[in-house]
């Protein structure tokens, strides 16, 4: 099940779900001064029990690399975006973000390999509009609003694969392949966030200025079990040294507004 | 997985000879491998080695199953930390205030992983390992920033290879819940060392075809990390 089939899985049971999860109605609404500091933007609260039965049934491995996929469709085509807006990036910067950008195009070079070595049908690309319907107009005009939304797409990239990695326990290659993916990113996003004067690492629920739902959870100080903080560390520490995973909705409540169709 | 006998033999067989190649190109052979033939060479490999263990250095077992994985990732965090310990308390020379920012943050975090180990594990937590860094010079930026990109990027590779031979999702993700962060580590590291270039995720460690980061097995991360550490490592037992 990729995005997409999961926002038309989700449009039969809540005929609403564009609205509810739309980020140009709910995550991204909130802009205030024309910055891109998000006022606390609730994760939908909608999905159901017959929605968890949903995203359970689609563990199948061709499914979860399609969710990938579309991921790295997403993330290829920011870069490459990025990449020929002329004078967005700086010179300096540009050796950066062209590995990003190579990276992400193998990365959806190798996903679809994989899908048809399993005989499955990649995911076709989807549209999309890294405006958020116009909530980022100078996107790729304007090298402060292009790095926040990188740091957007990787930290949930990384977050995305974290989430699911679990699915494909029974699968050693794929699980391999997907968990080699997923440092890739947060290489990346160690990267970008660093460009932004940011932590190269995740300090508490801190959005730094993105929409709060990209960091939801990531202020869990429990890791099975055993509290970090009564280990002798602080909260900033504890929640650094590790990073939460996300959940397809949750995942799908932060992309979806940047998919058309 | 149902093996009979026969198949869990040829496992083991196997696993003998995966360790075995690299095993005889090693320099070190104090590691114990999966057999008597492997104990054998290895012992006879340790005459001549000026590094190997000390006779009051106690072997260290890694265990079986998703708690050997556990102790395995147990002792590289050790090492890290211990590693990060040492970078902290005796700064190189020119160190900005800056990369003492970010190296104290990851000797934070390495101790946290450290000891969220030891606390998980419990009483099958392997004992703490001893540490040989007399081949660093702590002193210097160089030294001290080209291991922390070594012990990193292994890191994040032994992560990568051990999440197939675990079994516990829980545990799984808890290993997803770190190696991430590794990750992060290694670049922030890397672009201290060549800053704004490619290299906080590099060619050498990113296979630029597939996109794909190492992945290493617990042998070939033992071996690494061997030069580092006093103790015996028996890791015959883990899976593989």
């Amino acid at each position: 099940m990729n995005l997409l089939k999961i926002f038309s899985e989700i449009e039969k049971v809540d005929g609403d779900v564009y609205e509810k999860m739309s980020s140009r109605r709910g995550l991204f609404k909130h802009l205030s001064g024309g910055g891109l500091k998000m006022a606390a933007a609730a994760v939908p609260v909608l999905l159901g029990s017959s929605l968890n039965k949903a995203y359970a049934q689609s563990s199948a491995v061709p499914d979860i690399l399609n969710y990938a996929l579309t991921l790295e469709y997403l993330e290829d085509e920011f870069y490459k975006s990025g990449l020929a807006a002329s004078g967005l990036i700086p010179e300096n910067r540009r050796a950066i973000f062209q590995q990003i950008s190579k990276h992400e195009t193998a990365h959806v070079g190798f996903l679809k390999t994989v899908l048809g070595q399993l005989s499955a049908t990649p995911a076709d690309k989807p549209e999309f509009d890294f405006t958020a319907g116009g909530k980022f107009a100078d996107v790729f005009t304007n090298y402060q609003t292009f790095l926040a939304l990188s740091q957007a797409f990787e930290d949930t990239g990384v977050r995305a694969y974290k989430g699911r990695a679990g699915e494909l326990l029974g699968n050693a290659t794929v699980l391999t392949a997907a968990l080699q993916i997923h440092s890739v990113e947060a290489r990346h996003a160690s990267m970008v966030r660093r460009l932004r004067e940011e932590k190269g690492w995740i300090t508490g629920n801190d959005s730094s200025g993105l929409p709060d739902a990209i960091y939801e959870g990531e202020d869990n100080v429990t890791q099975g079990g055993a509290s970090i903080t009564s280990l002798g560390y602080s909260s900033g520490i504890a929640t650094e040294a590790f990073d939460e995973p996300l959940a397809p909705e949750q995942v799908l409540a932060i992309a979806g507004g940047f998919i058309v169709s | 997985m149902n093996n009979t006998k026969d198949q869990r033999h040829e496992q083991v067989s196997d696993f003998e000879e995966k360790i075995m190649s690299p095993m005889r190109r090693a320099r070190f052979l104090k590691y114990l491998g999966a057999s008597t033939a492997a104990s054998a060479l290895i012992l006879a490999g340790c005459n001549d080695d000026d590094d190997a263990p000390a006779m009051n250095t106690p072997g260290v077992d890694l265990g079986s199953g998703d708690i050997g994985i556990l102790n395995y990732a147990y002792l590289l965090e050790q090492l890290e930390a211990a590693f990060y310990e040492m970078v902290v308390s005796t700064p190189y020379s020119g160190i900005s205030s800056a990369e003492t920012a970010i190296l104290t943050d990851i000797r934070d975090h390495e101790k946290a992983h450290r000891d969220f180990f030891k606390a998980a594990l419990g009483t099958s937590a392997i004992a703490m390992v001893e540490f040989d860094f007399s081949s660093i010079d702590f002193g210097n930026r160089a030294s001290v920033l080209n291991t922390a990109k070594t012990f990193e990027d292994l890191g994040v590779s032994a992560y990568n290879g051990a999440g197939k031979l675990l079994t516990n999702g829980t545990y799984l993700l808890l290993a997803g819940k770190i190696v991430s962060v590794e990750a992060r580590h290694a670049s922030a590291i890397r672009d201290l060392l060549n800053p704004f270039s490619a290299d906080y995720a590099g060619d050498d460690v990113v296979t630029v075809d597939t996109g794909l980061d190492l992945a290493k097995s617990p042998s070939e991360v033992l071996m690494a990390a061997d030069a580092f550490v006093k103790n015996t490592i028996k890791f015959d037992k883990l899976p593989s």
